[in-house]
């Protein structure tokens, strides 16, 4: 199957800053892709150009359209929730679901009512009389219910509590992903999204500076627990990082032999949030 | 328009509608009502003050004598002034939706940039043509409509509150309704729809071009862009140069940018010089024979361009403006 979307040479100026710089990947189908990088990356700019909301240079092919010249035909394939805030504050839940029940041809109404009777959202209920985790149920049933081939998650869980960033990602996997569909999240709640991942991009200043799908990051990254006296010894073999932890350093390598590594201690895999924090080192200095 | 486009312009104009309810729903209604609620207090009131005083106007049949005696010039001129009672509840009407439709277009797309929603309405399938295209036909078509079926429900109840007053002075009530021309004044009025729409188009369009364009304050952008070019034209005596009275950039430019989209503004700006107005003197003005010369204007037409480019802009904007 050809992939989902094929960008290369992306890039991106703003006035002052390079938001994306040269920038060039491929994401397949059925993957689950998490864009990872600290403020200010160029993840939501990545996003705006393939949701063709910017403009850019370079190429990008997302489903086979152009997301300069085809928006419109895209937008009939691709989904996006951008953050918890950009539901019209007017709106009626009513009124939601006749719109883009209306509008949008690959919408199934019955689908999103048996999502929304799982809430405890009711039909004359505006947004703005919502919470911002009833919010995002309402956008996620709406979602959820177009048979779309690319779902776009832009920080969709920001500023909700535990309970509704868990049901979230707990609805999307049991009720909306299959092997035919493709979602890229961006998120700061790294930890929380780690185990629904099957692919890592991570972001840096507008160039991509990891981006491997999550067994190849369990078979490139180790994680070593050494003693203080075997300490010099590990450091000598260039760390890409270094913390310690209850008189014990803990040490994180990219690509480094195993069987070495498990002479000097403890080995283990590391999170994506510690390989995260190690990658981005520096980043605000 | 297939279908399907037909379709989802239908939804995008309720989509207006719902979110602009009290605008081109509740203001109509709440003018219409207390227009009527001033005109009944005033006559209650004419009626307190002429009974304290003893007069009882018409009380002895005298009045509707008055009427048994008139000639046939005399019963037209009765009508006409049931037709201005009627026209005069839409002359209320045609300021606020003026300034509905005016207000209208300057949020129409800037507001859901100012509150983000935009990012959930760009992620439907609907082009930012038929985006526009709807705020367009709400303000042009979906507002006067309201106002104008308002009005005419209105100067009804109007006739029948003036009908029931006479006959409390023994007038008899439908022989002097059947002197108005009710279905003409209606059939005017709506008639004038299509007419108010393309004259309004320059004004509609450049609002909604602010609307698209300005990052913040489209209002001031709106307001303040042609005042100060006219300020400047007027300083520098630029028309000069076309052999032109700057007063001309004043009425052309800035009067008819901003204020077309109020209704009727085309029948009193629109004509170069005098135009002939058919038929009896009175309200006939109003006939769509004579109010549809203004076809025959440049200026209605060359506005009508304008108009149409200057939507272009605003929709070049709407799928371009990167700022949410």
């Amino acid at each position: 199957m050809s992939a989902v979307i094929t960008a290369s040479g992306l890039s991106k100026r703003y006035k002052s800053a390079l938001a994306l710089d040269n920038v060039s990947f491929q994401i397949e189908p059925g993957r689950i892709v998490g864009l990872i990088g600290p403020n200010g990356a160029g993840k939501t700019t990545a996003l705006k150009a393939i949701l063709g909301l910017t403009d850019f240079d370079g190429s990008l092919n997302v489903l086979g359209y152009d997301p300069r010249k085809q928006r419109d035909k895209l937008m009939g394939e691709v989904c996006f929730i951008a953050d918890v805030a950009v539901l019209p504050r007017w709106i009626k839940v009513r009124q939601a679901v006749d719109f883009v029940a209306n509008v949008h041809p690959r919408f199934n109404r019955a689908k999103c009512e048996a999502f929304l009777a799982r809430t405890k959202l009711q039909p004359e209920q505006r947004v703005r009389q919502m919470s911002k985790g009833m919010i995002v149920q309402l956008h996620l049933a709406l979602v959820m219910a177009i048979d779309a081939r690319l779902l776009i998650l832009d920080e969709p869980t920001l500023g909700l509590d535990i309970l509704y960033r868990k049901q979230f990602y707990q609805n999307l996997l049991e009720d909306y992903f299959d092997e035919n569909k493709t979602i890229i999240v961006t998120t700061h709640q790294v930890e929380e999204v780690e185990h629904i991942l099957t692919d890592l991009m991570f972001i840096r200043d507008g160039r991509i500076v990891l981006d491997a799908d999550m067994d190849t990051v369990g078979d490139r990254f180790i994680e070593v627990m050494v003693g203080a006296d075997k300490a010099e010894a590990t450091r000598a073999l260039k760390p890409l990082d270094e913390r310690q932890v209850f008189g014990k350093s803990i040490f994180l390598f990219d690509g480094a032999d195993r069987a070495t590594l498990e002479q000097l201690g403890e080995i283990r895999r590391p999170s994506v949030s510690d390989l995260f924090v190690a990658t981005m080192k520096g980043t605000y200095a | 328009m297939n279908t399907t486009a037909w379709k989802t312009m239908y939804w995008l104009v309720k989509r207006e509608f719902w979110e602009h309810r009290g605008g081109f729903f509740w203001a109509p209604i709440v003018t219409g009502g207390v227009f009527l609620l001033l005109n009944i207090m005033g006559i209650i009131t004419a009626e307190v003050v002429g009974a304290r005083h003893g007069i009882n106007f018409g009380a002895s049949g005298g009045l509707q004598r008055v009427i048994a005696d008139m000639d046939a010039g005399d019963l037209s001129k009765v009508g006409f002034a049931l037709d201005v009672a009627m026209y005069s509840a839409m002359g209320l009407l045609i300021v606020v939706l003026g300034f509905v439709v005016f207000f209208y277009c300057l949020g129409a797309l800037y507001d859901d940039r100012r509150d983000r929603s935009i990012l959930f309405w760009k992620s439907l399938p609907i082009s930012d043509a038929s985006t526009v295209l709807s705020k367009v036909v709400s303000a042009t078509v979906l507002a006067p409509i309201v106002a104008v079926f308002t009005g005419i429900v209105v100067g009804m109840l109007q006739l029948l509150i003036l009908a029931v007053t006479l006959s409390f002075h023994g007038v008899n009530v439908w022989q002097l309704l059947l002197l108005a021309h009710p279905f003409r004044v209606m059939f005017n009025l709506v008639g004038y729809i299509p007419l108010y729409l393309l004259w309004a188009l320059p004004s509609v369009g450049w609002l909604l071009l602010c609307s698209a364009w300005a990052r913040n304050k489209p209002f001031l952008w709106a307001v303040a862009l042609p005042v100060a070019t006219g300020l400047l034209v007027s300083w520098f005596g630029i028309m000069g140069l076309f052999d032109l009275p700057t007063i001309w950039f004043w009425k052309n430019i800035v009067q008819r940018g901003l204020f077309s989209v109020f209704p009727g503004t085309g029948s009193v700006f629109g004509h170069q010089g005098d135009f002939a107005v058919s038929g009896t003197p009175g309200m006939d003005f109003m006939d769509l024979g004579n109010t549809y010369q203004l076809l025959a204007s440049p200026n209605l037409w060359i506005g009508a361009v304008i108009g149409l480019g200057l939507l272009a802009g605003a929709v070049w904007f709407r799928r371009w403006r990167d700022d949410s």
